[in-house]
């Protein structure tokens, strides 16, 4: 699993930064590494450009998963940098940033939008492939997912829009659809589109989502 | 109108739709004239909802004007907008306006439209639309509850019989005749031995096809529409045809052709009628049904 990022405009960092002036800087590891937006060349980068329109930057660090249990410990050995900040400038994805926001009560402020859920198809180019709707279709679709794939979700088969197994809205883009029906076709498991799919259950995990884990 | 829209399916005579667009703002004077113009001449009447997504007055708004005028509505319903409450509340509402016809509709997509950064709702689809509608005739919502007062629909869909690849959308359509569709407007079709094909294999299932009819204006509309819009070819002859015609004749030229495209498919009995989009030269649709021998059409 990758978290897509896709770092701010300065202009909107700074709006966000109006009356802080000293910053300490955390970068993450593994997804923000990968997708060029908050590893430790872009952590370095952000800071020649914050202290380029006025702002201390008190220290910085890339933690490896910024995510998980061992963020904590990671910051606590730059407590002396960060004490001395008066906000978390967040290069990571919404999971390290509300992960840093709850950790000593200094803001965590995002650097980086989180797009979606996705994987790498060829250097820097990315596809979102789970929507994590709580319903997975994967089984009947030839393991195309028609909710990210399809710019509508649809469940029961193309719209009037595909053009030439292209979509309405990108002629680049691939109908979802045309790639279902190809791939269940080659499996001899056309069947399957012709099933009815009943529409989805929009509150299968209502929000907040919770869930334990037996 | 004498007969109900679905009185007329029944009949096997050749059907005859059309449709117009409600407008971007409050002046409903152009609609209503419209109106005036086909109430009289076809068998029923599709109000648009939200075309290519641009935010207009509303379909049922424009159902309730032509109920009104004495017309006969068909309600176009994209999943666009709606999530299921709103889909359902909207279906009660028509119902006890006396609008009794509803065409379900996917929708296009909001990024072509006007309104670029809107959500885009599609909780449904438009077979899931379908079977609502025949589910809420039984008496029930969609949340299983009683209805006071259930709905009676004629419900039909669409089809796009030149879109590539075809199978994919073939299923889609036998999905639409099995979720109960009544009656299916096709997407514009101008090449009619391709649409024969079509119809060969459509024929099979007890569903009335009406022939989608799009008026072409200049032989640049036509070749931008075969060029741009997903699902419509139109044939170089007829884009020639266009080009052809003396100054200021091309719109005379598209009746022409509209009109007798519609007699070869009633004379040919390729389906069971046609629907006519004018898009926006609504006030020409009675030259063009002149203009295919069916003057006086409704009885």
């Amino acid at each position: 699993m990758k978290s897509i990022t896709r770092q701010k405009p300065l202009e909107e960092i700074t709006k966000q930064l109006e009356g802080i002036e000293r910053l300490y800087l955390v970068g993450c590891g593994t997804c923000a590494t990968m997708t060029k937006t908050g590893g430790k060349d872009e952590v370095l980068a952000m800071k020649e450009r914050l202290q380029g329109a006025g702002k201390m930057i008190t220290g910085w660090t890339v933690i490896p998963t910024a995510c998980d249990t061992m963020t904590e410990a990671s910051l606590a050995e730059n407590n002396g940098a960060i004490q001395s900040a008066d906000c978390f400038l967040v290069m990571s994805c919404a999971l390290g940033v509300q992960k840093i926001a709850s950790y000593n009560g200094k803001p965590a402020i995002p650097a980086l939008d989180t797009l979606f859920i996705g994987v790498e198809d060829s250097p820097g180019l990315f596809h979102e492939v789970c929507d994590q709707c709580g319903h997975c279709v994967l089984g009947y679709t030839a393991g195309i997912c028609p909710i990210t794939a399809c710019h509508k979700g649809l469940l029961n088969g193309p719209c009037g829009g595909t053009n030439n197994g292209k979509c309405e809205v990108d002629k680049n883009r691939d109908c979802a659809w045309t790639l279902i029906y190809d791939r269940l076709k080659a499996q001899g498991r056309l069947d399957l589109m012709k099933k009815y799919q009943p529409p989805r259950n929009s509150q299968i995990a209502p929000r907040p989502r919770v869930t334990r884990v037996a | 109108m004498k007969q109900s829209f679905r009185e007329a399916l029944k009949s096997g005579e050749f059907i005859v739709t059309s449709e117009i667009g409600p407008p971007k703002g409050t002046k409903l004077e152009k609609m209503r004239h419209h109106i005036e113009i086909l109430k009289e001449k076809v068998d029923g009447i599709n109000v648009t909802d939200h075309q290519s997504s641009v935010m207009r007055f509303p379909s049922l708004g424009g159902c309730v004007e032509i109920k009104e005028h004495g017309g006969e509505p068909i309600l176009q319903m994209t999943c666009r907008d709606r999530n299921q409450m709103a889909l359902q509340a909207d279906l009660l509402f028509a119902y006890t306006r006396g609008i009794r016809n509803v065409l379900c509709l996917t929708g296009d997509a909001v990024p072509v439209g006007d309104h670029k950064q809107a959500k885009g709702v599609f909780e449904f689809d438009s077979v899931q639309l379908l079977r609502t509608i025949r589910h809420m005739e039984s008496g029930k919502d969609m949340g299983g509850n009683d209805l006071e007062g259930a709905v009676e629909f004629c419900a039909g869909a669409i089809v796009t019989p030149e879109a590539k690849p075809i199978e994919p959308q073939l299923i889609k359509f036998e999905k639409k005749v099995e979720a109960g569709a009544e009656f299916i407007q096709t997407q514009a079709i101008y090449d009619l031995d391709n649409f024969a094909k079509f119809m060969n294999n459509a024929r099979q299932y007890p569903v009335k096809i009406l022939a989608g009819i799009v008026l072409l204006v200049s032989a640049k509309m036509a070749k931008y529409m075969t060029d741009n819009v997903p699902g419509i070819f139109v044939p170089q002859n007829l884009i020639d045809e266009l080009a052809s015609a003396p100054k200021g004749g091309a719109l005379q030229k598209g009746i022409e052709i509209a009109g007798r495209m519609i007699k070869t498919i009633k004379e040919e009995k390729l389906c069971d009628g046609v629907h006519i989009m004018a898009i926006g030269r609504e006030e020409v649709v009675p030259d063009i049904l002149a203009a295919a021998g069916l003057n006086g059409h409704v009885k």
